[in-house]
């Protein structure tokens, strides 16, 4: 029942624990085992400084007090620390790797420029040669790579349900991997402050499967004609 | 009888040296404790104005698709919540307190530079004003407390909001700078004799290192707010990335300052904790030199992980890796101090006071912050919920539960010592426990908000996105958290008059302040004692008295001056006694003509401006007149034969030292100025340089050569003066000031002639700079070289009196470095890199 609860909390268009790409859910299974590691991490020393408040003065002398002083410090301040950053790269650093934007193994990759403009979002697709504005259409299960640019002041491209998100900065170009795993409509939105229209600065990103991609670019391609 | 009487006279006397004038006359006052208090109770008033601007903020959030207040406010209350929380609340009233504390716990009478003291307030306070004012005329900044270009240059911030943030903040880090140096300067060299490095208390290592790391954390966002103010002023386009600027650099000067100042802001509050749990504990800090060591690292980390504000900016993956770890690892000294913590209440017997409260408090929050922010370093994680609510969330974590928590706790535990007074146990409860709570539902709500995707910085947001009921609880919080601030202000209000009377170092503590009257005489000490141990006042129970009695050092004021040890960096041993300035209206004259400076820069009235710092440049050199062998301050006299002399009639002192970190400051700020170049050069997408540079290499050489004989000239009399011989010095140093103005003469004649393109080509902005940067320099050597030439005919200066010009030469030395660095690099570069394509 709790669960449930909590689970329904996390669902939104907006949430990154209700992942539908590899990446956002890669993220997400690090966000839960970060979470539970570090309210582990944070009970044990506050209990353990509740304690010590509440135990009686041992009055250790000054040998042992040395020796305890060591220890706190050795196993709390250097091993503790340094053994949980180990642990969070060793599972972190795979995660990384998986959201860069290499060449795939098998199969190609579908490229799709927007650039940011305050406050909207021009969408090019230059194999296709179509453009849009505030939208963009992706095939499901094929990797797609964005390639950021902004005319103007820096913003920043976010899908939360799909992946990470990247910076768009005059005079640079960034390149986001993003992979949608079922078709639906994914919503975003600029992360980066950019004036009195940020908090309005959204788009859609709508993953159809392979067939329905085809239909779509045909019939704007068309409808362009 | 006798001795009653010698004593009682002895503290008259001292009183009446070292009292500040009556009346209006008080904003003379030059004191460390009364312009510790004015500083704290300053930031205080910020911290409400602050604190309001966020209760605004979170009641437009409450409700989603609330139209409250307008975008435009909006936008400009979250900036300036941010902006005066930081710059004016947080950084201020820290080193108030740090300037209130250190001269005390280092058993001495005062700083080592009471003016700068003052100077540093009254910019303080006048840059606070300028920048409030822009709040209440409706033109407050609003492009976020970073302030990211292009957002906040000419083109998309046309309003004068961008010049407020940048003229007014400069002008508040004067004080910061200021406070940073002094306060480094008097720990290092005005502590008790005898007071070994190892022996000073803890909180003065904390102090020590966040006084460092202003003077080396500062400077890159001087440099960028001068760059970026000249950008949007004088259309030199260090950041635009069409004339071959870069908005990135923005970020990496600002950030290069923004995290090291998270540590500027934490280690004096971890001073506190460090301080209070041995008091509470009633034993010594376990493992003092593990402290110790975990404040050097944190101090050296935190200048190499500023990029992890930026992992969403496209920077390369082995840069991420490098940053990413970096910033895990400043977990280590953090984790050192809070098990440090922990074994020392374990070891000890604890009595819970008012004070452990705010402490638990500080533990719990501080932890989750760190928490959080270790999983931010990571990079995956990183990309999702930057720049969302769950940053926010992290942020106050650390900076509240890093900050002001401790902070609480240090008021209420010095509360007595400044008053005299106990506070109430029962109001101070409440608003503990209605600032905890408030605090955590609007904060620990918030990671969630975050991970549910919204954004930081917008003023709504559609229902039903699974926000609305996460931001109506974080705002519910916000008020309950106001409730306990309220509470405790008042508090702390009420306990002036309705506490009961403290008895003599009410928690039993084992510094030095606690020895003290309660509050302290303007002087704190009669007498100063000789520490032989960290725990002075456990072990010697009795000192108060003894010192008050006249029994230690310094003990007499016939002389009528304001006197302190200065002793060794390291044995504390004494090597001269620091003559210290009395009342002062020159700070005030001074900062009140640079506020009219900033004004008029606002205004861009810029005659005026040129006018401003002429007049800001008056007071200043009057101020450096007043020294020495100067009348109002130590004439030559014929002076007893004592083992110590006056710091005027030394060669090496306090003051040397204050030139060399102010100097290690303004290294500092070239070598940022610097990195922007090869920045710019480097990594900026549309650089152009020219095949060879615009400015004529023989035409600066030849100028070099006139600075170094120069600067020769000038070594060669402060090197005579040391000898004690006052032969042909002020013939030199008349030679010498000559040999400046050539050299002057000529690098301005090398730039007029050259055709440097400065509002079309960033690479010529940054050199136009550079030389304007050195001529800066050379200009004020020679100003106060010649100051000195008349300082050594008016007798000022001789062979008793050798020590300005050994304080200055460092200054002449560091001209001519940076010039010849500078000319190598101008015919280098070209050279190296070539053009770009």
């Amino acid at each position: 029942m709790v669960i449930c609860l909590l689970l329904s909390a996390c669902r939104g268009p907006f949430s990154t624990l209700d992942p539908a790409g590899p990446s956002a859910r890669d993220v997400a299974g690090l966000w839960w085992a970060m979470f539970g590691f570090a309210t582990l991490v944070l009970m044990v020393v506050t209990a353990l400084w509740v304690y010590a408040i509440r135990r009686p003065a041992s009055h250790p002398d000054q040998q042992s007090a040395q020796v305890m002083q060591n220890r706190w410090v050795i196993w709390g301040g250097l091993a503790l620390p340094l053994g949980s950053i180990a642990l969070l790269l060793a599972f972190g650093i795979p995660v990384g790797h998986r959201m860069l934007p290499l060449p795939p193994e098998t199969g190609a990759v579908l490229q799709i420029e927007v650039t940011g403009h305050q406050w909207w979002w021009a969408v090019y697709y230059p194999e296709q040669n179509i453009g849009l504005t505030d939208e963009v259409h992706i095939p499901v299960g094929t990797p797609v790579d964005v390639v950021l640019r902004s005319t103007d002041v820096i913003h920043s491209f976010w899908v939360p349900r799909l992946g990470g998100k990247m910076d768009m900065i005059p005079g640079r170009i960034n390149v986001l991997r993003l992979q949608a795993d079922e078709p639906g409509v994914y919503r975003g939105s600029c992360t980066e402050f950019c004036g009195i229209g940020h908090a309005h600065m959204q788009f859609t990103i709508t993953a159809h499967s392979a067939n329905d991609f085809l239909t779509w670019q045909q019939q704007v391609q068309e409808g362009a004609e | 009888m006798t001795d009653t009487s010698e004593q009682a006279g002895l503290v008259r006397e001292l009183n009446r040296v070292w009292a500040n004038l009556p009346g209006w006359g008080s904003l003379s006052a030059v004191n460390h404790s009364t312009v510790g208090l004015r500083f704290m109770v300053t930031g205080m008033v910020f911290f409400l104005i602050g604190g309001m601007l966020a209760m605004l903020v979170r009641t437009q959030l409450a409700l989603p698709e609330q139209n409250l207040i307008s975008v435009e406010l909006y936008n400009q209350a979250f900036t300036m919540h941010g902006t005066v929380m930081m710059f004016l609340f947080a950084i201020p009233v820290l080193e108030g307190l740090a300037m209130y504390l250190i001269p005390k716990l280092i058993g001495a009478r005062d700083l080592v530079f009471p003016r700068i003291s003052s100077l540093g307030y009254y910019c303080y306070l006048f840059g606070g004003i300028i920048i409030m004012s822009s709040l209440f005329l409706g033109v407050a900044p609003d492009s976020g407390w970073f302030m990211y270009t292009p957002l906040s240059s000419n083109t998309f911030s046309p309003g004068p909001g961008s010049d407020f943030w940048l003229l007014g903040i400069t002008f508040v880090e004067v004080s910061a700078m200021a406070a940073g140096i002094e306060l480094t300067v008097s720990i290092l060299r005005t502590r008790a004799p005898g007071m070994t490095l190892s022996q000073m208390p803890i909180f003065c290592w904390y102090i020590l290192a966040m006084a460092l790391m202003i003077v080396f954390g500062f400077p890159p966002l001087i440099l960028a707010s001068i760059l970026l103010e000249l950008e949007r002023a004088a259309g030199m386009p260090f950041f635009d990335v069409t004339a071959g600027g870069d908005p990135l650099l923005w970020q990496h000067l600002f950030w290069l300052f923004g995290h090291p100042e998270v540590y500027i802001i934490f280690l004096p509050a971890a001073g506190i904790v460090s301080t209070l749990i041995p008091v509470f504990s009633g034993r010594p800090l376990v493992g003092y030199r593990w402290v110790v060591l975990s404040i050097i690292l944190t101090g050296f980390i935190s200048f190499g992980l500023w990029v992890h504000h930026m992992f969403t900016v496209g920077i390369p993956q082995l840069a991420q890796a490098f940053f990413s770890v970096a910033s895990m690892m400043v977990a280590v000294p953090t984790a050192i101090q809070v098990f440090v913590w922990l074994a020392t209440l374990w070891m000890g017997k604890v009595v819970f006071r008012l004070p452990m409260l705010w402490i638990m408090g500080f533990l719990v929050i501080f932890v989750c912050g760190g928490l959080t922010g270790v999983m931010l370093a990571l990079v995956p994680f990183n990309w999702q919920v930057h720049d969302t609510h769950f940053v926010v969330a992290h942020m106050h974590y650390v900076l509240v539960g890093g900050m002001f928590f401790p902070l609480m706790a240090g008021l209420y535990y010095w509360l007595p010592l400044v008053s005299g007074r106990m506070p109430s146990q029962r109001i101070g409860q409440w608003g503990f426990w209605l600032t905890f709570i408030g605090f955590n539902i609007t904060f620990l709500l918030m990671h969630l908000t975050g991970l549910l995707g919204m954004p930081r910085r917008i003023y709504t947001y559609e229902a039903g996105l699974g926000w609305d009921w996460l931001n109506l609880l974080s705002s519910v919080g916000g008020f309950i958290m106001a409730a306990g601030v309220a509470l405790v202000l008042l508090d702390l209000l009420m306990h002036y008059h309705f506490g009961r009377k403290a008895s003599r170092n009410p928690w039993h503590a084992d510094t030095l302040e606690w020895v003290l009257e309660q509050p302290p005489a303007p002087y704190n000490f009669v007498s100063l004692p000789r520490i032989q141990s960290r725990h002075p006042v456990w072990d010697n129970p009795e000192l108060g008295e003894r010192l008050q009695a006249g029994e230690g050092s310094l003990a007499s004021i016939e002389h009528g001056r304001r006197e302190t040890w200065g002793t060794d960096a390291v044995t504390g041993e004494p090597s001269e006694i620091c003559q210290l300035p009395t009342n002062s209206w020159l700070p005030l004259l001074a900062a009140g003509t640079l506020a009219l400076l900033c004004i008029s820069l606002l205004l861009g009235w810029y005659l005026l401006a040129l006018v401003c710092v002429v007049l800001a440049a008056l007071p200043l050199f009057r101020w450096s007149w007043e020294n020495g062998g100067h009348p109002t301050a130590a004439p030559l006299t014929q002076e007893p034969p004592g083992e110590c002399l006056l710091e005027s009639r030394t060669t090496d002192g306090p003051g040397r030292w204050g030139m060399i970190i102010t100097l290690l400051a303004d290294g500092t700020l070239y070598l940022s100025l610097l990195f922007g170049w090869f920045y710019l050069w480097t990594a900026s997408p549309q650089w152009s340089a020219p095949d060879a540079g615009p400015l004529s290499i023989w035409g600066l050489a030849l100028s070099g050569i006139l600075l170094t004989l120069a600067s020769l000239r000038f070594r060669q009399q402060a090197r005579r003066l040391a000898r004690r011989v006052d032969t042909g010095v002020l013939a030199g140093l008349w030679q010498a000031t000559g040999l400046g103005v050539l050299h002057i003469l000529s690098l301005i004649f090398v730039l007029w002639t050259a055709p440097l393109a400065i509002t079309e080509s960033a690479h010529d902005a940054v050199l136009f700079f550079m030389v304007l940067f050195l001529l800066f320099h050379s200009v004020l050597a020679v100003i106060i070289t010649a100051l000195q030439a008349w300082r050594t005919r008016l007798g000022y200066v001789s062979a008793h009196l050798p020590y300005e010009p050994q304080v200055v030469w460092p200054f002449w030395l560091y001209t001519t470095g940076i010039f010849w660095v500078s000319l190598a690099l101008f015919a280098l570069l070209p050279m190296a890199w070539g053009p770009s394509p």
